[in-house]
């Protein structure tokens, strides 16, 4: 009847750990995936006077880029939309003022109509000025709506000619306004000026920067981005951060990102749960030239100011983002309906930059948070307290050895003891 | 006959013992084909390649770009990462680094290895190396050390002249790990890898499987996490309490004698 009993309770005992087991964490879920909105991509093709020289492969940069294009847009997947803007192709003029206005859309970002886009990548013929600053303005206007990827990819054989307008400042503001996009660029036989211009559009967005000398190279490259943007990524969701805790947004798991200026904290809540554990991480891009010598600070802070955990990274040298983390598991609680705790968490950063680069506006924050279970007990050192290696083989046969032989004697002694008596 | 059976028990027991020291040398995570072995890289943390230990992951890129990939790493694993970055014909000096982090993007420290090195113009590869710290399938929550889960490794030049900014480079990435087996075995375990984006993932709908949806990080080592319930200590203890027992009864059985009283003659 006992052994009975004990094994209906075991049985329970074990469905219960089974359940509980299987039981899915309650973490909430914003920044859900949003895969179903197409990637965008805009080819902006730099049409000015300058790419009739004949460098490329013998032919002229026009000629490369055209047939790179074909090859592109033969190999553009289905889902993407593909659009082509042009900068300097039709104002042949002196006129810098208008010169420096010349941009237009040969091909709206949209469904792929291929042979259409070809025959309108072929009346292009080399004109006028380079203004890139506002063709990458245009450029976002057109990739504007929707929740998918979105890539500019810039085709250039020369500097922009139309200062003032910094096209460096200019991305940055465009990836400010928190569209999630990425300009990629590349340079056709580039000089060292431009070089460091478009290789500073890139960084301002976290694109990437390629020289190309080649028409094989172009086509690859292009391809290659085209092909990128397709992958589905989490988009963040932007969201913005307090100067204190109390006014602090509260968030659940997700992606999210921000923007954090120089010496500024950068607040943010979590409820956690009791058995639940809180993982953040942060990542601060350097999108503009920092100093050398940066840190990135994150912390986790009770409502009453008293500091949990912290994650602190730092960095010397050329980098895209610094990033570091933390973990918090908050202790199960006896009672049955123990409130969430709300954790602050501070973000600040010693990034800083050499006078006269901007400092507006802030530089990008990317935060991820996930509220999961708790982690389990470690009682020891060891898994489940069992030990290993030689020394414990060792002393368990001499302890064991020893308790035989004092056994021995000792029913050795008793025997004896009952024989006398 | 006391002689014999002594010897045939210490023969016995030598036996047992040779056992765990068998269960020790088990293989390291074998690799796997090259078949689906990604060719690209991604370029930020949300968008890293993901790849399997054992494979070779290779992108063409351009000297200052910033590369990422993922992959798994799995308690009891010590990951060595392995990058080859082929530079063009000509070319002036710069510096080529690669970077660990984990799941929580914080920076992991190599054991050894090179980490950064820098070519020198007219050279035509650079290779770096980065043996991490044992992945420990508990760590107390203060602490940096490595926890099951993503791994990232960030490939970049970190040093470039401007003539050579942008030039294509082709990069070779592969991870491979020693099984350090139970002696890394630690008590307590994660109620989740270390992944991104999991408290998401898996308390999403498991219904809309079909749906291609974005996730952080969907990474997962080729048979699963491992349980963090097994381990050869289990091996160790075991042989651990026969031997015990059997030294037990051997020491017993030489208080004992024969079975036999001295006293009684043979014939009785």
């Amino acid at each position: 009847m006992i052994t009975r009993t004990r094994l209906a309770a075991g049985a329970c005992a074990l469905l219960a750990a089974l359940a509980a087991g299987m039981a899915f964490p309650a973490g909430a879920s914003a920044g859900e995936p949003t895969g179903e909105d197409a990637p965008k991509v805009d080819l902006v093709l730099d049409v000015s006077g300058s790419m009739r020289t004949r460098d490329i492969d013998g032919g002229t940069r026009m000629a490369a880029a055209k047939q790179a294009f074909n090859e592109v847009l033969d190999a553009t997947p289905e889902e993407v939309q593909l659009g082509i803007r042009t900068l300097g192709a039709d104002y042949p003029g002196d006129d810098r003022k208008t010169g420096c206005k010349d941009t237009a859309q040969l091909y709206p970002v949209g469904p792929l109509d291929r042979t259409e886009a070809k025959t309108a990548v072929a009346t292009l013929a080399p004109t006028g000025w380079t203004p890139i600053g506002p063709a990458l303005l245009k450029a976002a206007d057109d990739l504007d709506g929707g929740d998918g990827s979105k890539r500019i990819v810039l085709i250039s054989d020369g500097e922009d000619t139309c200062a003032p307008l910094d096209p460096c400042e200019v991305a940055r503001e465009i990836a400010a306004k928190g569209i999630g996009l990425t300009i990629d660029t590349l340079g056709l036989v580039p000089n060292t000026k431009m070089r460091q211009q478009l290789s500073c559009i890139a960084e301002a967005t976290g694109g990437t920067y390629t020289s190309v000398e080649h028409t094989d190279e172009l086509t690859d490259k292009v391809n290659q981005l085209v092909d990128r943007a397709a992958d589905p990524v989490v988009t963040p969701v932007a969201t913005e951060g307090a100067d204190a805790c109390a006014k602090a947004p509260t968030l659940k798991s997700g992606l999210y990102t921000d923007r954090e200026e120089f010496g500024q904290q950068r607040w943010y809540r979590v409820d956690v749960e009791p058995g639940q554990e809180l993982r953040a991480s942060v990542s601060v891009g350097a999108d503009r030239a920092v100093n050398p010598s940066y840190g990135v600070l994150l912390r986790a802070v009770t409502v009453h100011g008293r500091e949990i955990v912290r994650g602190e990274a730092a960095g010397d040298g050329r980098t895209d983002v610094l990033s570091t983390g933390l973990r918090y598991p908050k202790a199960e609680s006896d009672e049955d309906d123990a409130a969430a705790e709300a954790v602050c968490l501070q973000v600040t950063n010693s990034f800083s930059v050499a006078s006269g680069v901007k400092t507006t506006p802030g530089l990008p924050l990317e935060l991820t948070v996930d509220v999961v279970d708790g982690p389990g007990d470690s009682d020891d050192v060891a898994a489940f307290g069992l030990g290993r290696g030689w020394w414990l083989l060792g002393l368990l046969v001499l302890v064991g050895f020893v308790a035989g032989l004092l056994w021995g004697w000792l029913s050795r002694w008793r025997f004896a003891i009952w024989r006398t008596n | 006959m006391r002689f014999t059976r002594a010897l045939s028990a210490a023969v016995v027991l030598l036996g047992l013992a040779a056992a765990p020291a068998a269960a020790d040398s088990s293989p390291s995570a074998s690799p796997s084909g090259d078949g689906d072995a990604p060719t690209t890289a991604g370029t930020s943390f949300r968008t890293a390649t993901e790849f399997e230990q054992g494979q070779v992951a290779t992108a063409n890129g351009a000297a200052g770009d910033y590369l990422y990939w993922s992959f798994p790493a799995d308690a009891g694993q010590r990951p060595t990462v392995k990058a080859t970055v082929k530079l063009p014909e000509t070319h002036a000096a710069q510096t080529w680094r690669v970077d660990v982090y984990d799941g929580l993007r914080r920076r992991q420290a190599c054991q050894w290895g090179a980490q950064a090195r820098t070519a020198d113009a007219g050279t035509s590869s650079v290779e770096l190396a980065c043996v991490l710290r044992t992945v420990r399938a508990w760590t107390e929550p203060w602490a940096n050390d490595p926890l099951p889960g993503t791994y990232y490794v960030r490939l970049t030049a970190v040093n470039v002249p401007t003539s050579d900014l942008g030039v294509p480079v082709s990069t070779e990435v592969r991870v491979d790990s020693k099984d350090i087996g139970g002696a890394a075995a630690v008590d307590g375990s994660l109620a989740e890898p270390l992944v991104p984006g999991i408290a998401v993932t898996s308390g999403a709908d498991k219904g809309d499987e079909d749906e291609k949806s974005a996730v952080l990080s969907a990474i997962e080592p080729e048979d699963g996490w491992s349980s963090g319930w097994w381990s050869d200590r289990w091996v160790w203890s075991g042989i651990g309490a026969v031997l015990a027992a059997l030294a037990g009864i051997g020491g017993y059985a030489l208080t004992r004698g024969s079975g036999r009283p001295s006293r009684v003659p043979p014939g009785a």
